[in-house]
């Protein structure tokens, strides 16, 4: 799909210029010119009052797709244990099997981990393909790779889905180059298109200013990956089972290129801030570290956790696994308390979709108080402790 | 050694707003910057080349021309080379084809040993374009780098999880992508500036990287954007009042109200 | 950049000067020199690093071998933020790197100019007395050869941080029948015997750079660290001040930029009556008027900042630059505290403390009268 200005309708009156995103369009003899840094994202062909700019399809002929079938879903699991969001995968998958009209099948590897697909089973799997190997026991790019890229080729799933971990970002752009196909990053949203029958993921761009929803027309399968915490987990259905399908790997010398010699995991408590009902957040405001002692301490009144906004993590007062937003993680609590956090919009990409949010602030135009349920004006220093003060009460 | 770094210029994304009228982007006075993670990759190039001065550093990206701008600003830091991939045909692109073109534009570059990129750029948040090149050009690849240790032929990283890291070894050739738990990029100085502006950016065109246009660009995009939108905003809330206690005492009161405390 | 004269060299030095601004000269940063009156060393090394210390200085000396409209955009960027750090800036890119670059030979550029423009050693420029201010002929400090050395004796007065010099460029009359030219100038070394500091001045503003007096009891300088011939110094002293002027000229557009946005940005946020107060006529055209006055200046000073490096006489222009931009910064600084009402005159916001260190920019390095009568001087000569 690309962009076109139609000559004879544009008055160059420049409003598409100011629209574009990406800084794209120019003005040549008072006529818009769109640039190579055009994405075909159509923002200009809102923005154009006199309908001189249009969108075309790329009009290539759509290549035999009917051979690919079924949703997957990349059962992520480190150390034997399923990752949550492989659960929240097989929720999504569901649905989207279902308006398809396909089954759905996990995809999992790892060495000895069998027992899982029992658990698979009972989230949703119809189907479990199982790689089983020693080196998959730790993953490692190279040996994922060869191993689902392998599954892929030989049972042609229409869809594939992996969680937005560290292992499914660096997995998933690599299986899209090994299958030749488009690969959306760190969808918030799936969709089944009722006429095509295909995926429309929409995900945040442009630091979350922009939704952009892609679409895949012309190549298998469609691969997403998909934030931890954004999909709903699938409910466990005991008892109920499926079909278990080995896939048969074997690495060659050459294959696994890189090797892991240890892995450390962090002494720091464990942060888990996509399963808190109740998230005490602070931002720039705080002014000190020490800040965030205190909002432990209604964190913990309320049987809740801390968290940060990215301003506070980058002056080093909080380690960034703390960090809620664009490039930290989403959530959604119950109750969201953002305190001395302005609200850009980056942070507000990580937890606008919290139950009930409140904020405080002392700047009353703060962008937090346009999304929060509850604002409070005051300082954070104040007024903390004197709704712990009522709490108590 | 030589080391190549992948970079990119962005709109300054926490400089963007919303028209709260509109619902559309206010673009205008939004600078263009060095994407935050590609200036650590680049600033462990550097940070290898302080050590041993015979390491060579070269920058590359694709972009409209004006990206030249940001190779300059590379330059200044104390890149030794740039080269920028510019060329219509090039435009549109998805990481998919984005990443053919930068391995392309790599090839031509001679005696490269070891290639560094940032994470993830801050106008995509993708994160692909690194682990594709790396594919494309049939090298290893080792995403979330927090640390590396350089050796003769081979390099030991800290891989960054969400609890901890791995430590990984990898042979050279090969691709690591960068985030900023890394280092902190130097600034750049101004007899840097001074420098940057005597050499010279050599700028390729698809021809110039020996790529048919069919296998760029949007042509070769397998992801096409269906729709952009700005997210609905949320209703404003209900501002509470009074003095501190009072406003406590009804913020604990809704709370209740609606059985969350 | 829309300014008509600079390049895109000139763009990504401004982009360089304010990102560092932005980032090392934070709220807390600022706040906590005015509570200690000292600057951080760690951000002056990391300016050296940046190469502010050594603009205009050529490259096989130790400089950037960049130029005066850079020295501006530098100035300008770090004045915006914060008034003291750009003295830091200015100083041996100007003052006391003038004098040397000037008149110095190669070895007293190597052993003098290279360590200050790098941030290794601190140089100051020692001409005002207490009687000696405007009227820079009648200084009363003395220099008698004796053999290969010379003895010094005299006091110098506000001179911008003596106490955390290592060396400073004094002028001293070898020959007190001569006036003027009997004035020369010379390296004095700090730590050496017969040199001592006053009590640091209690200023107004600008603080965390320290000024005091120089007072020489005896002090012995050795011939070589004479700069140029005996009776040069007046010369040295005029040139140096004469470009050294666009430094006070580029600080005055920097702090009248950050004013400026000040209070922009208290007047789209305050509210009262119902409204911001930037609705009300009263303060926008208050707004308008400052936002002239300071593009005016700014074309002042890029023009003679360009003159210079285009190898005109820019005398006149660095002096019309300075006068004007001064000025207008106080006029600008004044109006935004009133933009700002009675936060204006508290110290949690930044505005009470741009206010104060405006006002010595009027001052030193040739007050606004020195500067309409070296302009008027000009015009009216034969």
């Amino acid at each position: 799909m690309a962009v076109n200005v139609i000559k004879e309708k544009c008055k160059g009156c420049t409003k598409c210029v100011k629209s574009c995103p990406f800084t794209s369009i120019t003005m040549e003899e008072k006529k818009a010119v769109i640039g190579s840094g055009c994405t075909g994202c159509g923002q200009c062909v809102e923005a154009c009052p006199f309908g001189a700019i249009e969108k075309s399809g790329d009009g290539k002929e759509a290549a035999d797709l009917s051979a690919y079938r079924g949703v997957w879903v990349f059962a992520e699991q480190r150390e034997g244990k399923l990752m949550q969001v492989a659960v929240e995968l097989l929720g999504e998958g569901r649905k989207l099997a279902e308006e398809v009209g396909c089954e759905l099948c996990a995809v999992l590897c790892g060495s000895g981990v069998e027992d899982l697909s029992g658990e698979l089973f009972e989230y949703g799997a119809d189907k479990v393909y199982y790689a089983d190997a020693p080196e998959l026991a730790q993953y490692t790019t190279d040996a994922y790779t060869k191993a689902i890229y392998e599954a892929i080729t030989t049972y042609k799933p229409e869809i594939v889905l992996l969680g937005a971990t560290h292992i499914g970002r660096d997995l998933g752009p690599c299986l899209a180059v090994r299958c030749n196909t488009g690969l959306t990053a760190d969808c918030t949203r799936l969709e089944i298109n009722r006429e095509t029958k295909g995926i429309m993921q929409t995900r945040p761009a442009f630091g979350g200013n922009l939704m952009a929803t892609i679409v895949c027309p012309n190549h298998r399968p469609q691969m997403s990956t998909v934030r931890p915490g954004v999909m709903e987990k699938a409910k466990r259905q005991e008892g109920r089972s499926g079909e278990l399908v080995k896939l048969s790997v074997s690495f060659g010398e050459n294959d696994i290129r890189t090797k892991v010699v240890e892995v450390v995991k962090s002494v720091k408590e464990m942060v888990s801030l996509t399963d808190a009902d109740i998230i005490v957040s602070g931002g720039m405001g705080l002014g000190k570290p020490e800040g965030f002692e205190l909002l432990k301490k209604l964190a913990d009144r309320l049987g809740g956790t801390i968290a940060a906004s990215r301003a506070a993590v980058d002056e080093g007062w909080i380690d960034h696994a703390y960090q809620v937003g664009q490039t930290g993680t989403t959530v959604k609590p119950k109750i969201y308390f953002a305190c001395g956090i302005s609200g850009a919009i980056q942070h507000a990409a990580g937890m606008q979709n919290s139950g009930l949010i409140v904020a405080v602030n002392t700047n009353e135009n703060a962008p937090i108080f346009d999304i929060a349920d509850i604002g409070i004006v005051g300082d954070l220093y104040k007024v903390i402790p004197a709704v712990l003060e009522e709490l108590d009460n | 050694m030589k080391i190549l770094v992948c970079v990119k210029q962005v709109p300054d994304t926490n400089e963007v707003r919303i028209d709260p009228v509109k619902g559309t982007l206010i673009r205008d006075g939004v600078p263009s910057i060095l994407n935050p993670d590609d200036a650590n990759a680049l600033e462990a190039a550097l940070m290898l080349k302080d050590k041993d001065p015979d390491v060579e550093i070269a920058v590359l990206t694709m972009g409209p021309p004006q990206a030249g701008y940001m190779l300059r600003e590379c330059l200044a830091m104390g890149a030794d080379e740039a080269y920028l991939l510019s060329d219509r045909a090039f435009g549109g692109a998805d990481t998919c084809a984005t990443s053919t073109t930068i391995a392309a534009g790599i090839r031509k570059v001679e005696g490269v040993d070891v290639i560094f990129a940032g994470r993830q750029a801050i106008d995509g948040d993708t994160a692909q374009v690194g682990p594709q090149v790396a594919q494309r050009l049939g090298i290893p690849v080792v995403t979330y780098v927090q640390s590396i240790r350089m050796d003769e032929d081979k390099v030991t990283v800290q891989r960054q999880m969400e609890d901890g890291y791995e430590v990984v070894e990898v042979k050279l050739p090969c691709l690591l992508t960068c985030v900023k738990e890394l280092n902190e990029p130097r600034y750049m100085s101004v007899g840097g500036i001074v420098d940057a502006y005597q050499k010279d950016i050599t700028v390729w065109n698809h021809m110039d990287v020996e790529l048919d246009p069919a296998d760029c660009g949007l042509n070769a995009s397998p992801t096409q954007v269906f729709r952009s939108f700005t997210p609905p905003q949320k209703g404003k809330g209900e501002m509470l009042s009074g003095t501190v206690q009072e406003m406590a005492e009804a913020l604990v009161g809704k709370l209740a109200e609606k059985h969350l405390v | 950049m829309a300014e008509a004269f600079f390049t895109e060299q000139h763009e990504l030095i401004r982009r360089l000067a304010h990102d560092f601004a932005q980032k090392e000269l934070t709220k807390e940063v600022l706040d906590k020199v005015e509570e200690t009156e000292t600057f951080p060393e760690e951000i002056l090394n990391k300016m050296a690093k940046a190469g502010f210390f050594g603009i205009k200085i050529p490259k096989e000396l130790g400089g950037q071998g960049a130029d005066a409209r850079s020295y501006v955009l530098v100035m300008e960027e770090i004045a915006k933020v914060s008034g003291v750090a750009s003295i830091y800036v200015s100083s041996p890119n100007s003052l006391s790197g003038g004098p040397l670059l000037l008149a110095g030979n190669d070895e007293q550029k190597e052993k003098y100019l290279r360590p200050v423009v790098t941030g290794q050693k601190k140089l100051a420029f020692a001409l005002t007395e207490p009687g000696a201010g405007s009227d820079a002929g009648s200084v009363a400090a003395t220099a008698k050869k004796e053999g290969d050395h010379y003895v010094l004796n005299g006091r110098k007065c506000f001179i911008t941080m003596a106490p955390l010099s290592d060396y400073a460029v004094v002028f001293a009359k070898t020959d007190v029948t001569k006036g003027n030219r009997g004035l020369s100038a010379f390296v004095l070394d700090m730590h050496g015997e017969g040199v001592s500091c006053g009590k640091p001045e209690n200023k107004m503003g600008v603080i965390g750079c320290a000024t005091s007096d120089i007072i020489m009891d005896n002090a012995i300088i050795p011939q070589e660290d004479r700069l140029g011939e005996e009776g040069d110094g007046f010369k040295i002293a005029m040139q140096t001040l004469n470009t050294g002027r666009l430094g006070v000229a580029a600080q005055s557009i920097g702090v009248a930029s950050g004013c400026l946005e000040e209070a922009v940005k208290y007047a789209r946020e305050r509210k009262q009556f119902g409204r911001t107060i930037g609705s009300f006529q009263a303060i926008s055209f208050m707004i308008a008027d400052m936002a002239t006055k300071l593009e005016a200046a700014k074309q002042l000073v890029y023009k003679a900042a360009y003159m210079m490096d285009t190898r005109q006489d820019a005398t006149l222009n660095a002096s019309m630059a300075k006068y004007f931009a001064s000025e207008v910064c106080n006029e600008i600084a004044q109006k935004a505290v009133q933009i700002h009402g009675g936060y204006g005159f508290i110290k949690d916001y930044k505005i009470e403390r741009m206010f104060r260190d405006c006002r010595v920019f009027t001052i030193y390095e040739g007050t606004s009268q020195v500067q309409q009568m070296v302009i008027g001087g000009r015009l009216l000569k034969k």
